[in-house]
């Protein structure tokens, strides 16, 4: 590559960046304020480049070249509204449910939205126009570099400029301020919270959509664009430094950078080895945000983070289920046992059941980090698919015997639990989060382009288990294999380990002091959650026959998440009734209409609304009030009789 | 018999001298106070000996073995046990399990995966509780008890590793007066029963003078002054920069004077 | 200090000068109930300590007046209105000063910074006389430490400092009453010698204070009334004076 391919792909490089910090900025701001992860900051940059494509070619029309300008300004100020009611209706709400429950909400939002731009706009790609007096290009050394892209360039640091100093120099920056250490106290002084966080969330929207809107002439709108958005804005904002806005930009700079580069360099050979760089910008910002983290465990610019002040309710102590519940749980069991039985007047029923049991499992994997860990993985479908993967490398390429390639398989996920756990447990809160992520994406990717061995794309298929164990009796294995793995977990839990895990989440600074070595503790508990999520992986493909890179991409985690929280992150069979619930919702949804994601994003704000603690955490509280109401009752009835006798 | 001993102990954060060269002996069946202004070094001081933070030079010594670059965990193991100035409890574990769990990690049992931890250690947390005066609370979530109370606890878990120094960061900071005295006598009858040794720090003067066997005294990361309750009280620098005009705790060193 | 506090006395004000009016307070902490039919008042120029052990319920008062606890009931008078359905950022612009015991500065504030984030606008009395009324200079001559250190950030001053910089960032709302809770707690001697001053320049400029303490001694420096809570019940009240002369009282509730 000679010098003037060098600087042009650094151009646009920096012309990427722009767009990448003003998503990352607004993230970064909702987060510090809020404390809220907002999932739905891709669909606001979306929502920015499509409306700004309606807007510019309705005013060019009768506007002219103003039209464009304006157009791009009034897109991203329509996002910021959208943005005020999101945060008014629904996210004011749920301030006070658990720490996380906000993720659910926005998540569902994600959905939401998809489906209304896909309602409104339709599936096609659109093109949005050229800007009127930037369409043209500049001779730079002999290569043509598009005008337009020096404005990108410009309005990156201009717009971290104005942010800045709105933060610095505004008594609404000051409160803003403040509001990211202690937002109790700003209240109990005079200030009004609720407005403070409306104004961050809007204008934190509004730096999304002008993200997008920019876009308008480089990058065609598309469905696909909010999730991929939001992927790579979280990875700025990590690298850069929660809360740091010139981390975040310091940090597009360098990520838009080295992708810059990785295309511009293309396919060459190193050391007499042919490397595909092109290939790497699939991997290339999780792999700079893993050393990133992993050298600088707070972001290239940021602080370790101070513990919230506005924390979710503690939980309660773990206790054994009551005998009622050991009833209850042995007639479920029973239920299923005698379920192919049934297949005559049921033949779905068994088939969607292994599905769900499959993800029960998934999903008390993913909890038992979560919930007793406390360590929020957003990457845990990296190991369901090192297990499937796992199985279907060893059955398959390496023709090992399906029991044998069984066996082994969980042991895969294992593995890779282990060596990515280490690095794991040594961050805690949302950057640990995203190091999970940006593990599970490199494994994903790695599956994704290893196509000698994986497939690639098209994935590996034909893996049925031997005969002996097809059909019902692949199915009482599953059912063995899920029951006694949730049976052995909740038997960790209620271990020593267990209360070391617990111990470990609850107070680091008193686990150490007492001699618990934490991270070890989190290390383990990492592989273990692994092995099982691995399982659940095996336990999937033999059942399906065939697997893609789809099953373990960060829509499968964030599946998982979802699960969890909907079920309740502080209760034990939260993980279950979540999984089960969302299996069969989406199951039933999905067959029904073409507008899924909508219906089963409304379902999920709906129940986070309904349901702050999550399902089974609202029936645990239903119980404990009925428990209460009859002990009271049986008070006043004992002390019926003996009013009675004194009058006698 | 010297059980712990600091040598020109200091740390530095950024340039700042927190804590600069401070020097002290603490013996066997002694109470030491640690007093000071706030932002003193106090604990500062506190956790380079518990391991929480580490030493930018100097040195620590317990029973001749070095503590600075050892880690938390390891100096758990080497029996010296600690509160933190705010109590540090797992909040959703019962007050039981909390001992437990200390208990637990102390015998090396932290990693066992498979036994139902519910009766393991149960009677020697029980005893530990007892000890507190905090058996009845025993079933009781710790986010539940009242802030003296989880003091207690704390106490009971930093006894758990059978210390022979036990490190007390503010232990009566928010409580009354007379659970102040009852902890401080608690802990007293502790030190001579277990022949081990307490370093705290302390702001109520009354629990200070009334329990304390010797104090020493911190400003501004240094050491100005170390002696007796007599001594320090009339110690001209230390009336300057910590203790004022005595005017507002008087009248209760008055009272204390009377009950000791 | 003495000599200061037998030469002032109580601003006097007529009865309808009540500024504060808690009638059957009830407070809980998730299931448990922490305060019983609390009564209380105020009047203007008082400086009043609700005394007690810890745990008697003082704090949860405080929050309780300040909205903070999820569960209460029971009425709050404030200067002749009711504001137990007001959230607690609408109470604090009804001129209701709240300082914590924990302090809570914000750290990566600067002096100056913080006491932005207290500032609300000039008060008047409903009689028309400008109520005690603040500017960051004005503080900064109360509190000349502060006045020193303007630009320093709230996490890089000592605890004695900081403890002022939170009474100085809740005067900058300019509140009729503050509310004051354990000003002497968990500081060094000598800084609280310091709030001792400060209450009594407060209370010589005419400035309402209900505080919370332990520490019979020190309210007996600053205050004019008391009032004694065991267990979330007022198990006392009267004057300072009656309360210092009360062994019975001081041995049953607050045993010093």
């Amino acid at each position: 590559m000679d010098f003037s391919a060098l600087l042009s792909q650094l151009l646009n490089g920096l012309a990427e960046a722009s767009s990448l910090f003003l998503v990352a900025a607004g993230l970064s701001l909702i987060f510090g304020v809020t404390r809220i992860v907002n999932f739905a900051h891709g669909s606001f940059y979306m929502l920015g480049l499509y409306i700004a494509y309606s807007i510019v070619e309705h005013l060019m029309g009768s506007m002219g070249a103003a039209g464009f300008w304006l157009g791009l300004a009034l897109a991203a100020i329509s996002v910021g509204l959208i943005g005020a009611v999101v945060e008014i209706v629904l996210l004011r709400r749920i301030y006070k449910a658990p720490e996380l429950f906000q993720l659910l909400a926005t998540f569902a939002l994600v959905l939401v939205i998809n489906d209304a731009v896909l309602g409104y706009w339709g599936a096609e790609e659109l093109l949005g126009r050229r800007a009127p007096g930037l369409s043209g290009s500049i001779d730079i050394l002999g290569r043509q570099f598009p005008s337009y892209n020096f404005f990108l360039i410009a309005i990156g640091p201009v717009i971290l400029g104005l942010v800045w100093l709105l933060l610095v120099r505004t008594r609404w920056g000051v409160l803003v301020r403040a509001a990211t250490q202690d937002r109790e106290m700003l209240g109990a002084l005079g200030v009004n919270q609720a407005w403070l966080f409306t104004s961050v969330f809007a204008l934190g929207a509004m730096l999304a959509g002008l993200g997008g809107a920019v876009q308008l002439p480089r990058e065609p709108a598309s469905l696909s664009l909010d999730l991929r958005t939001i992927g790579e804005a979280f990875v700025i904002v990590v690298v850069g430094g929660m809360g740091s806005l010139p981390g975040a930009y310091v940090a597009a700079l360098l990520i838009a950078e080295i992708k810059a580069l990785c295309i511009g360099l293309g396919s060459t050979t190193l050391f007499g080895i042919p490397v595909s760089f092109s290939k790497l910008t699939l991997v290339i910002e999780f792999l700079v945000m893993a050393v990133v983290l992993v050298l600088r465990p707070w972001g290239l610019m940021g602080k370790p983070q101070a513990t919230s002040r506005n924390s979710a309710p503690v939980e309660a102590p773990l206790r054994p289920g009551s005998t009622h519940f050991k009833w209850l749980m042995g007639a479920l069991l029973l239920a299923l046992a005698v379920l192919p039985l049934l297949s005559t007047w049921l033949p779905y029923a068994s088939v969607l059941t292994q599905d769900v049991l499959v993800t029960v499992l998934f999903a008390v994997s993913l909890h038992f980090i979560m919930g007793p860990g406390g360590m929020h993985s957003f990457g845990h479908a990296a190991y369901f698919g090192l297990g499937a993967y796992g199985a279907a490398i060893l059955f398959k390429v390496l023709t090992m015997p399906m029991p044998l390639a069984f066996a082994f398989a969980p042991l895969v996920a294992g593995l890779g639990a282990l060596v990515f756990g280490w690095f794991c447990v040594r961050l805690s809160g949302v950057y640990l989060a995203m190091l999970t992520l940006a593990f599970s994406q490199i494994v994903w990717s790695v599956v994704f382009q290893w196509e000698d061995v994986t497939g690639g794309s098209n994935g590996i298929t034909g893996i049925w288990p031997s005969a002996w164990l097809d059909g019902t009796r692949y199915y009482y294995l599953t059912l063995v294999l899920v029951v006694s793995s949730l049976f052995l977990v909740r038997r960790i839990l209620f271990a020593p380990f267990g209360y070391s895990l617990r111990a470990a989440r609850d107070s680091a600074l008193r686990a150490d002091a007492i001699g618990i070595d934490v991270k070890r503790v989190q290390w383990l508990a990492f592989i273990i959650a692994g092995l099982f999520a691995g399982l659940a992986g095996t336990l999937y493909i033999f059942s399906k026959g065939s697997i893609s890179p789809d099953a373990m991409a960060v829509g499968k985690s964030v599946d998982g998440l979802v699960m969890v929280l909907l079920g309740g992150i502080q209760n034990l069979l939260g993980p279950v009734v979540g999984a089960s619930v969302f299996s069969v919702l989406q199951d039933s949804i999905m067959r029904a209409t073409d507008y899924w994601r909508a219906v089963f994003g409304g379902v999920i704000l709906l129940l986070v609304l309904v349901f702050p603690q999550g399902i089974a955490g609202f029936f645990q509280q239903l119980a404990e009030a009925w428990r209460h109401w009859r002990a009271r009752a049986a008070v006043k009835a004992a002390a019926l009789p003996r009013t009675l006798e004194k009058q006698a | 018999m010297t059980l712990l001993q600091v040598r020109d102990l200091n740390k530095s954060f950024g340039g700042v001298r927190a804590v600069d060269g401070i020097n002290f002996d603490l013996h066997e069946g002694e109470l030491l106070a640690l007093i000071g202004p706030n932002g003193a070094g106090k604990s500062t001081t506190f956790n380079m000996v518990g391991g929480q933070l580490k030493a930018s030079g100097g040195s620590i010594q317990l029973l001749g073995q070095e503590l600075v670059g050892r880690r938390p965990r390891d100096i758990c193991r080497m029996q010296v046990g600690r509160t933190f100035q705010i109590a540090e409890t797992f909040a959703s574990l019962t007050v039981l399990e909390n001992v437990q769990m200390a208990l637990l990690s102390h015998h090396g049992k932290g990693f066992s995966l498979f036994r139902s931890a519910r009766k393991m250690y149960r009677d020697e947390a029980l005893a530990l509780l007892a000890q507190v005066g905090m058996e009845r609370h025993a079933e009781r979530p710790c986010s539940e008890l009242a802030y003296g109370d989880v003091k207690r606890v704390e106490l009971a878990m930093g006894l758990a590793n059978d210390p022979k120094l036990l490190l007390m960061d503010e232990p009566t900071a928010g409580m009354g007066p007379e659970e102040r005295n009852d902890l401080m006598a608690l802990t007293k009858r502790l030190v001579v029963e277990r022949k081990m040794a307490v370093l705290f720090t302390e702001h109520s003067m009354d629990v200070v003078f009334a329990y304390a066997d010797r104090m020493i005294v911190l400003a501004r990361g240094r050491l100005i002054a170390e002696g007796d309750a007599q001594y320090i009280r009339n110690h001209p620098k230390v009336q300057q920069v910590y203790f004022g005009t005595g005017k507002t705790f008087e009248h209760e060193m008055a009272q204390q004077q009377v009950q000791v | 200090m003495n000599a200061v506090h037998s030469t002032q006395q109580p601003v006097a004000h007529a009865a309808s000068e009540l500024l504060l009016e808690v009638s059957a307070l009830n407070a809980w902490y998730g299931a448990a109930q922490v305060l019983y039919e609390l009564n209380l008042n105020v009047r203007r120029g008082e400086v009043v300590a609700l005394m007690g052990r810890n745990g008697a319920g003082k704090s949860t008062t405080f929050k309780a007046l300040m909205g903070m606890l999820a569960r209460r009931q029971g009425g709050i008078r404030f200067m002749g209105q009711e504001i137990s359905t007001l959230a607690p950022f609408e109470r604090a612009r009804r001129g209701l000063g709240f300082v914590p015991e924990d302090r809570r500065v914000f750290t990566h504030l600067t002096v100056t910074e913080n006491l932005e984030v207290g500032r609300q606008s000039d008060r008047h009395w409903p009689d028309g006389s400008e109520a005690l009324n603040w500017t960051p200079q004005q503080l900064f001559e109360f509190f000349p430490n502060l006045g020193a250190m303007q630009d320093r950030p709230g996490g890089q001053m000592s605890g004695g400092e900081q403890q002022m910089l939170t009474v100085a960032r809740t005067l900058m709302g300019n509140p009729f009453l503050i509310l004051l809770d354990e000003p002497s707690e968990g500081v060094a001697p000598v800084i609280v010698e310091q709030m001792a001053q400060m209450i009594l320049a407060l209370k010589a400029k005419g400035a309402s204070i209900l505080l919370s303490e332990q520490n019979l001694h020190f309210a007996g420096l600053v205050s004019d009334r008391a009032y004694v809570l065991e267990k979330g019940l007022v198990r006392y009240e009267g004057s300072m004076a009656e309360l210092a002369a009360n062994e019975a009282v001081r041995k049953a509730y607050l045993t010093m």
